[in-house]
This record gives structure tokens, sequence and C-alpha cells, in this order.
């Protein structure tokens, strides 16, 4: 991964719509796709308060919700205004999030047009049991003819999202569901263990937290199948088939690049602040109307902060942490003599097992 | 201000009570009618200067205030309020009050009738023979139940119900008979302001600018500025530079003469060279029959006092040292603990004295500490006949040399509503309780007297007492002596490590459960590590209970992106922050909770 000052900022959009919200899901969406001309005029809006601060990106990234629900004109649109108001560099990542189930030949090609060059997409599982499960809209069979639908529009950069350690899924059946996707040699796939966040229906009902060992195992399982096909596991729950298909994007969250996120319930990073928008539409537009950042909340971080954060963060990805950075060293030594971490040229970095504690090793390297 | 010449208009008299009974809501009305603070200055609980003692609602330290009051005879009298902490572990300085009164007033709450306190402070004023009055407080309330509660009183103290006072000291309700009530039947002060000084000190305080201040009464003769007086357990002798009352602010007098009650400021640089029940006399033609003075109180509940972070050891010892000027009734010693690195033994009267003053060392001075549970003292007969005092397990000698181990007993008295008996009964035996007596005070209330070590009773007696009576029945103790008993050492273990300062002075026959009760708790509290953690309890090197921590197999969030990050570093913070406020013993992190837990073993 490149080192933070040598990289540019990326710009994060947030599209709040969805045709119906998904049970686990706690991102910020909202199912009154009427509301999407207003919501386009407000990211026009801040758009302009920004455009001086941040010039020039390397990475886009259309996120959501579900950003392919938006209209042809409208993306058109939206994507020409923030063509207008930014550089992006010539090479740049620029991703949309897709779902299997409005994917459609046409869009594809409008997508290529605009210039995207990444499609992550939403598949899930490749076994319909799960997919009911997850009440998603979408059955197996779609998706094999979405990627299928994808790679012959000419997209050369697929990644595939994957959820496991779902009720009634035995190991074998994730298993399978990583072949599949293996099958389709997608440039990158991200596996994400599910987890029940507070406020979602999953939380209320339905799921039932499976016990650690299991957890452990699926997650055990999942990195050996990937590397074994030849993938780097660079990140908790990321996988890429190589170097260069690593997430540019997601990778500035962890390296402590500057990203700025526009649009509803968005999070901003620009050196040694984090800021985050409002988590409602309707609010985000009455900021917006009356010439306020539609901002919920800033924070400055400390020296000691910024420090913490690189701990957690680099601890998370294959890239690791500088090892001059750590003071601690009989904390450091009785992780590596637990095989958690390793030190490799002057880096620490965790080992597979060690991305299990992910949470527990920045504490234990703390002083 | 010139000294009283007539000593038949001079009251001393103290407020007796339960704790939350309105003993010290009583004394604010009485200075507001009295005029000695008007209504504006007024906060609530005048006299409890101490934060502290306003947000607790007790009174640690005595305070005294004069009041005038013109009776209905026409005639001005000075009515001294000498007022008394409320609870028990004072009641050192409960008696040294009392001893500087000729009344009290007993008040009893209108809802809740007489409690433990209530008749442990009624014990003292008797032994003091002063003049009971009693007071019905809080009829305004609803709930209030006066005619049951004066019951009550006629059976405990044999007077007659006309005697007995109802007011409201909320409202104000019939507060002012409450004045004449003080007029007209507590006796004036005797002795004869001709013979040589006699006066007794009730309280001390060291203050910052003045020096040590000395609270008075004067039995005999007259004290003024400028005389030579003489302490008769030190035999020092000091001139007199100020004289006063507080009236409530100090206010300087020419003297003070038989019967009263006030300050003076003598130079005396060093609390230690007063002591309290000492008698004051003129140096230059003292008295020949001085007080009998006060037995000292030793400290009967011990534990261990820690900084939390090393670096507070010295600000904790500076604190401990300034606390210590103004109460003796409590010692500390630096002690070296291997889980809890340095701090100090420190020894309290009892239970409430210790959360006291460890709620000053964090409040008035800042202090972040980790205390271990409480213990109390032993006394060992070794097998060469010597007689050792044990403060903590560790002072402990090898088992082979030891004849026998005494603790101490107390009697405790727990006035209690007839229904939660049965219950009680079965705490009390549990607790190796003896019965000694069960007195009914009215059908529906009783007063059991039991006698039982100390020992059960800083662990969870009390909260164990409120709970099976939802909060009705109270406890109160006095010390009795010390026994003969089984004692073991439990010692906890932490994968095979002994951790000291969890160790434990156990009744034999209990030491099974206490053990397997401890380990339980423990293990509870101790978070999960990256290995296994193996909890034991051990006597000797006999492990008598044995328990687990499985490791961790998994902790990391799946998803990490821009909102998660600040959330993420808010919650290392957090735990980085606990981790700070554990104490590491090898590789296990141990939280303070666990220095506390073994309170709640039951």
């Amino acid at each position: 991964m490149k080192n933070s000052d040598q990289s540019l900022p990326g710009l994060y959009i947030h599209v709040p719509f969805c045709k119906s919200k998904c049970p686990y899901c706690d991102f910020y969406s909202i199912t009154s796709l009427s509301l999407i001309p207003a919501w386009l005029s407000g990211i026009k809006k801040e758009v302009l308060i920004y455009k001086d601060r941040f010039g020039y990106f390397d990475s886009l990234y259309l996120g959501g919700g579900t950003p392919t629900i938006i209209s042809e004109p409208d993306l058109i649109h939206l994507v020409d205004y923030l063509f207008t108001h930014f550089y992006f560099s010539p090479d740049s990542e620029i991703s949309i999030e897709a779902n299997p189930d409005d994917i459609t030949q046409e869009k594809l090609k409008l997508l290529r047009n605009l210039g995207i060059n990444r499609i992550s997409l939403g598949a899930q599982s490749f076994n319909d049991y799960d997919l009911l499960y997850l009440s998603r809209r979408h059955t197996v069979l779609q998706t094999r003819r979405v990627i299928e639908m994808i790679r012959s529009a000419g997209f050369t950069n697929l990644g595939i999202d994957l959820m496991y350690g779902l009720n009634g899924q035995t190991e074998t059946d994730w298993c399978k569901t990583l072949e599949s996707a293996v099958d389709y040699k997608p440039e990158h796939i991200s596996c994400y263990q599910l987890t029940i966040k507070k406020g979602t229906p999953f939380k209320q009902k339905k799921f039932k937290p499976l016990n650690e060992s299991k957890e452990r195992s699926l997650f055990m399982s999942t990195s050996a199948l990937l590397e074994q096909a030849g993938y780097l596991h660079y990140e908790v729950s990321n996988f890429a088939r190589e170097e260069k298909y690593i997430c540019r994007h997601n990778a500035k969250y962890w390296n402590h690049t500057p990203y700025l996120g526009l649009g509803p319930s968005a999070h901003s990073f620009s050196p040694n602040q984090r800021w985050w928008n409002v988590k409602s539409l309707n609010k985000y537009c009455e900021l917006l109307q009356k010439n306020r950042p539609p901002r919920a909340g800033t924070e400055s971080l400390t020296e000691e902060q910024l420090q913490l954060e690189y701990l957690c963060l680099g601890l998370r990805t294959s890239a690791g942490i500088d090892r001059r950075f750590l003071n601690n060293l009989s904390a450091l030594k009785e992780l590596t003599d637990a095989k958690l971490v390793s030190i490799k040229g002057g880096r620490v970095v965790p080992t597979r097992e060690g991305f299990l504690f992910a949470d527990s090793i920045p504490l234990l390297l703390s002083e | 201000m010139e000294p009283i010449n007539d000593q038949t208009i001079i009251r001393n008299f103290s407020i007796i009570a339960h704790i939350d009974h309105g003993k010290s809501t009583l004394a604010d009305r009485l200075l507001e009618l009295t005029g000695a603070v008007s209504a504006r200055e007024m906060t609530p609980q005048y006299l409890d200067k101490m934060d502290l003692e306003r947000e607790r609602g007790i009174t640690i330290k005595a305070q005294t205030v004069s009041l005038a009051y013109q009776a209905l005879d026409g005639k001005t009298y000075r009515l001294n309020l000498i007022d008394t902490p409320g609870h028990m572990d004072f009641s050192y300085e409960v008696s040294r009050s009392l001893a500087a009164c000729e009344g009290a007033l007993l008040v009893v709450d209108a809802t809740q009738g007489i409690e433990a306190q209530t008749l442990a402070n009624l014990d003292l004023a008797l032994e003091n023979k002063l003049k009971i009055i009693p007071v019905i407080n809080k009829i305004d309330l609803p709930q209030a139940d006066p005619q049951r509660v004066k019951e009550e009183i006629e059976l405990l103290l044999g007077v007659d119900s006309a005697e007995i006072m109802e007011v409201s000291a909320k409202s104000g309700t019939n507060v002012h008979i409450v004045l004449e009530a003080i007029v007209k039947r507590i006796p004036a002060p005797s002795g004869k302001k001709d013979n040589p000084l006699s006066a007794l000190i009730f309280d001390s305080w060291y203050d910052t600018y003045q020096g040590v201040i000395v609270l008075i009464r004067v039995f005999e003769g007259k004290i003024f500025p400028g005389m030579r007086i003489k302490l008769f357990a030190s035999n020092n002798e000091y001139e007199v530079n100020r004289v006063g009352i507080f009236s409530p602010a100090a206010k300087d007098t020419e003297g003070l003469s038989t019967g009263e009650v006030g300050f003076i400021i003598a130079g005396i640089k060093n609390l230690r060279d007063i002591q309290v029940g000492d008698t004051i006399t003129d140096a230059c033609q003292p008295t020949i029959k001085p007080f009998p003075g006060f037995q000292e109180l030793k400290p009967m509940v011990f534990c261990g006092v820690y900084p939390s972070f090393p670096e507070q050891y010295n600000p904790l010892r500076e604190a401990l040292e300034k606390l210590r000027l103004n109460d003796s009734s409590f010692t500390f010693e630096p002690e070296n603990s291997v889980a809890l690195g340095f701090g100090f033994h420190c020894g309290f009267l009892g239970l409430l004295h210790k959360e006291i003053i460890q709620e000053r060392l964090e409040r008035e001075f800042n202090l972040d500490l980790v205390s271990t549970a409480p213990n109390v003292v032993y006394t060992v007969t070794t097998l060469k006949g010597d007689i050792v005092k044990i403060e903590s397990p560790d002072q402990l000698p090898p088992p082979q040399e030891i004849a026998h181990i005494a603790e101490p007993y107390i009697l405790a008295s727990i006035p209690t509503p007839v229904k939660y008996l049965g219950e009680i009964l079965k705490l009390c035996e549990e607790k190796r309780g003896m019965q000694r007596d069960l007195k009914y005070l009215s059908p529906e209330k009783v007063v059991l007297k039991y006698e039982i070590p100390l020992n059960e009773v800083v662990w969870d007696f009390n909260d164990r007492l409120k709970s099976l009576s939802r909060g009705y029945a109270s406890f109160d103790y006095e010390f009795l002596d010390f026994r003969n008993s089984s004692m073991v050492k439990l010692d906890l273990l932490l994968n095979g490590s002994k951790i000291d300062a969890l160790s434990l002075l156990v009744p034999k026959e209990k030491a099974y459960y206490i053990g397997k009760g401890l380990v339980e708790k423990i293990r509870k509290i101790i978070p999960r590590h990256l290995f296994e953690v193996v909890i034991q309890a051990a006597i000797g090197s006999k492990v008598i209970a044995r328990d687990s921590i499985p490791p961790l197999r998994k902790n990391v969030t799946a998803k990490c992106y821009g909102g998660d990050i600040t959330r993420k570093r808010k919650l290392l913070e957090k735990q980085k922050e606990g981790k700070k406020r554990m104490k590491q013993v090898g590789k296990i992190s141990i939280p303070q909770e666990a220095f506390l837990s073994i309170l709640k073993v039951s």
C-alpha cells in the first residue's frame, strides 16, 4: 500500500436510497425515491463548499445505499458535475456499488461511458437460501448473469462482496460460495462476517450469534481458501487478486490518506480532522439551503489520537505498522511469541491469526 | 461581649437522632427562629460544614453554636447547641459532645420510629445523665404515624406521652415549643464561678491560620484572654490568646464563665498536643479534680489504600497526613503489595469512617484510589506466648507458630419490623452471631441484640440487612471483646501466582464456601485474555476451589470504514483508560473492582 503522503485524496458520494432496506444493514438509506432530486441538488451545493479545499483526487467511490438506483440522466448529471468541479488524476479508480437486481446491459454501458472502471457487486452469497435469509432481492442465477454482463461490458476490475457467519450456513456451504466467486476470477473479494448492528431488524430477532470457535474457524478457512486461490489477504475482510487490485479508495481509510465524503451521513478526513454529516436527508438539505455545511460533528485529532488510529488501522492490514513506532517491546515479544504478529522488513504485521485479534492487539501494544 | 454572669440563663444541649431523622433540619430551624441565621443566609443543614457532610446528610465533626432566645417568661436565654455526629462509628465524638451538655433532644422520625442509632445515642445520653426531651419529627409527611412512634418512645423511656413533642422541622410546625421545652426542662449548668478553672475539651481542630482551635465547656471558674492555662494530660502550659463563641460565626468574647461553651485559641501548634476529654485549668491555681477523660478508641477496621497511578503515592501520603490533623482516630502506615505496589495500610473506627475518609481523599485531594477489602484487627497468641496484633492477613505468623487467634466481637442492635424478623435471624446465624436479646418495642417492632464477629459485619452485612428488610431494619454496634476462633488464611492464585492483596482471614468452617464464592466472583471480573486464566483459592498449599477464564478466540470488527474509525478510536481510548486503571500482575490485567469483590461473596 502507498504511504499517505504520496497519495491523493479520495472522494466518496453517499447515495442514501434503496428499493427496500436489508435487515442487517445499518448504513443510512431511505426508500422514498422521490427525494432523489433534492439529494442531488444538495450534493451539488456541498461540492461547492469543498471545491477549493479539495482540488485533486485519484479515487471516486459511489456508495450507498444503492447508487445504481439513480436514473440515467441524474447519474450523468452527477458525474459531470463532479468532474467539472474537481480534478481527478487520469489513472483514477472510479468505483460504484451495484446490486445484481438493478443492473442492466444499458446501465453498464452508461457506467462505462461515464468513466467508471470498477464495480463492487453486492452478491452476498452464491446460495439461494442465504439470499433468502438476508432478504436480498436477487437470486444466484441473477448474480451469475450480471457478472457475465459486467465482464462483457468490458469491466476489468470487479469486486464481489460476500457475507458469512449466517444462521443455517455451514462451513461447507460457505466454502462453496467462496469457490463460486473465485471461479469468476474477480479482481477483488470482500468477505464480511455478519455483524449485528444496533437498530437493525436483525438485532431485534432472527439472528443467533455464532460461538467464537465457529467464527474463528470460518475466518481461518476463508483466508486459507482465498490465499490458496492466489488472493492477497490485505485487510481483515478484504482480498485482492494482485497488489494493483487493492481497492485504492478503501485503502485511504486505513492509511490516513485524506478523503472527502459528500451526502448525508458521509464521513471525511483531512489531515488531523474528521467530520461527519447529518444522518438525515431532510436535515442535510435544510442546512445546505441555509448555506451551512451539513455536518453533525467534527473533531481535531491530537498527535496521540492519530498514533492510536495508526496503530489500530495499520494492524488491520497486511502492511502492518512501522516497528520503530512501538515502545512496548515486552508486549511485542509476547505477541510474536504467540504468533499473532511477525516482524518483516522493519514492520510489525499481523499474521492470519493476528487478524482475528485486530481489536485486542492495539490495546496490548499501546502503553 | 462579656462572659455570662447569670448561670441560670444558660442551657447546654445536643440533638441526637438516627441518620436522616431530621437532626440537622431541626438545628436549621432553631438557628432561624432565634435569629442566629436569617432565612436568606440559610443553606440547608447549616452546621454541616464539609460538603461531604451536607451531601451524605450526616455530621462528621461536632459543631457548636450559641443561640440567644427570648422565652415566654421574658428573659433572654443563651442556648448552646452542641451538634453530634449521627453514626456509631463516631460514638466517641458523640459521647464527648454529650459530656458537655445537660440535656438532649431525642429526635425520632414519625414515619420510621425508633432505629438503631436512636437507641445507641440514647444509651450514651443516659450514661451522661442528660435530661431527654423526646421530639417526633416529620409529622407533616403523609406516611407519618406519630401515635405509634409515641407508644414506642413511651415504652422505651417510660415518659408520659404529654412530654413528647410533635414537630415538623421542615415546615417549622411546633418548633417554637421545642425552644420553650429546652428552657423549661433542661437544667441550668451547676458549678461555681469562683472556683478554680475546670473546663472540658470536647473537640479540637486545626486551622491553617489560627493553629489549633479548642472547643471547651467551662464547668467551674472562668477563662479569659491572657490567662495562663495548664492541660492536665500533657502538663503543658499555654497562654490564652482568644476566647469566643460561635453564633454561628466565630465571635470573640471577654471570656467564658461557668456553664458556658465556646472556643479558645492558645498558640497550640499541633493537634497532637491536645487530647480531647482533657481538663483545662488555671496554671497558677489548678483545680484538684480533673475529668476522667475519654477512653481513646482504637481503629478496628483496616484496609490497604493504594494510588491507582504510582505517581500519586506522595500526594496520597500528604493527603493522609492532612486528614489526620483533624481526625486522630484513623491511622496509616506505608505498605507494599506485589499486586498493587506502594500504598498505605489504614485503620478506621468502622466502615462508615472508612468510606468517609476514602471519599474525602478522592474528592478533596483529587486522588484515584484502589482500596483492598476491609479486614479487622486480630490478636494472635504464639506458642512462645507472645501476643501479636494482626492488621492484615500477610502479617500472620506461620501456622506452626500460632497457638490461637482471637477476633473482635461486637454487640449489634437491630431494630426491625417484626415481619422481617425471621430473615434477619437467619442472616445473623449465618454470620456466626449469638443472640443475646430480643425485645418488642411495639407489636410491630422488635429490637434484636446479637453478638457477632466484627469480621462478618465488614463484609456485606449491612447491604444484606437492608435488602432483606427493604430498608426497614437498621443496624448499629458497639465493640465487645476479643474471642478465640479458628481462622485460616485464604489465598487467591492467578495462573499459579499468589495475589497478596486478595488474601483473607476467614473462619475455618466457612473457608470452602468463601473460597468458592471468591473464585466465582473473580472469574466474572477479570476480562478474557489471549490465554487461559486459572483462578484458584487455596489454604496453604491446598487448593480448595478452582475455575478458569477461557481465552479469547477472536476479537475483530468485520468492517472498518469512514464512520467507524472515530467510533473505534473512541472505544480504544476508553479501553486504554480502563487498562490504566487495571493492575498488571504478570501478564494478567486485574480490574480494581476485583480488590473489593471479596466484600460481596455471599
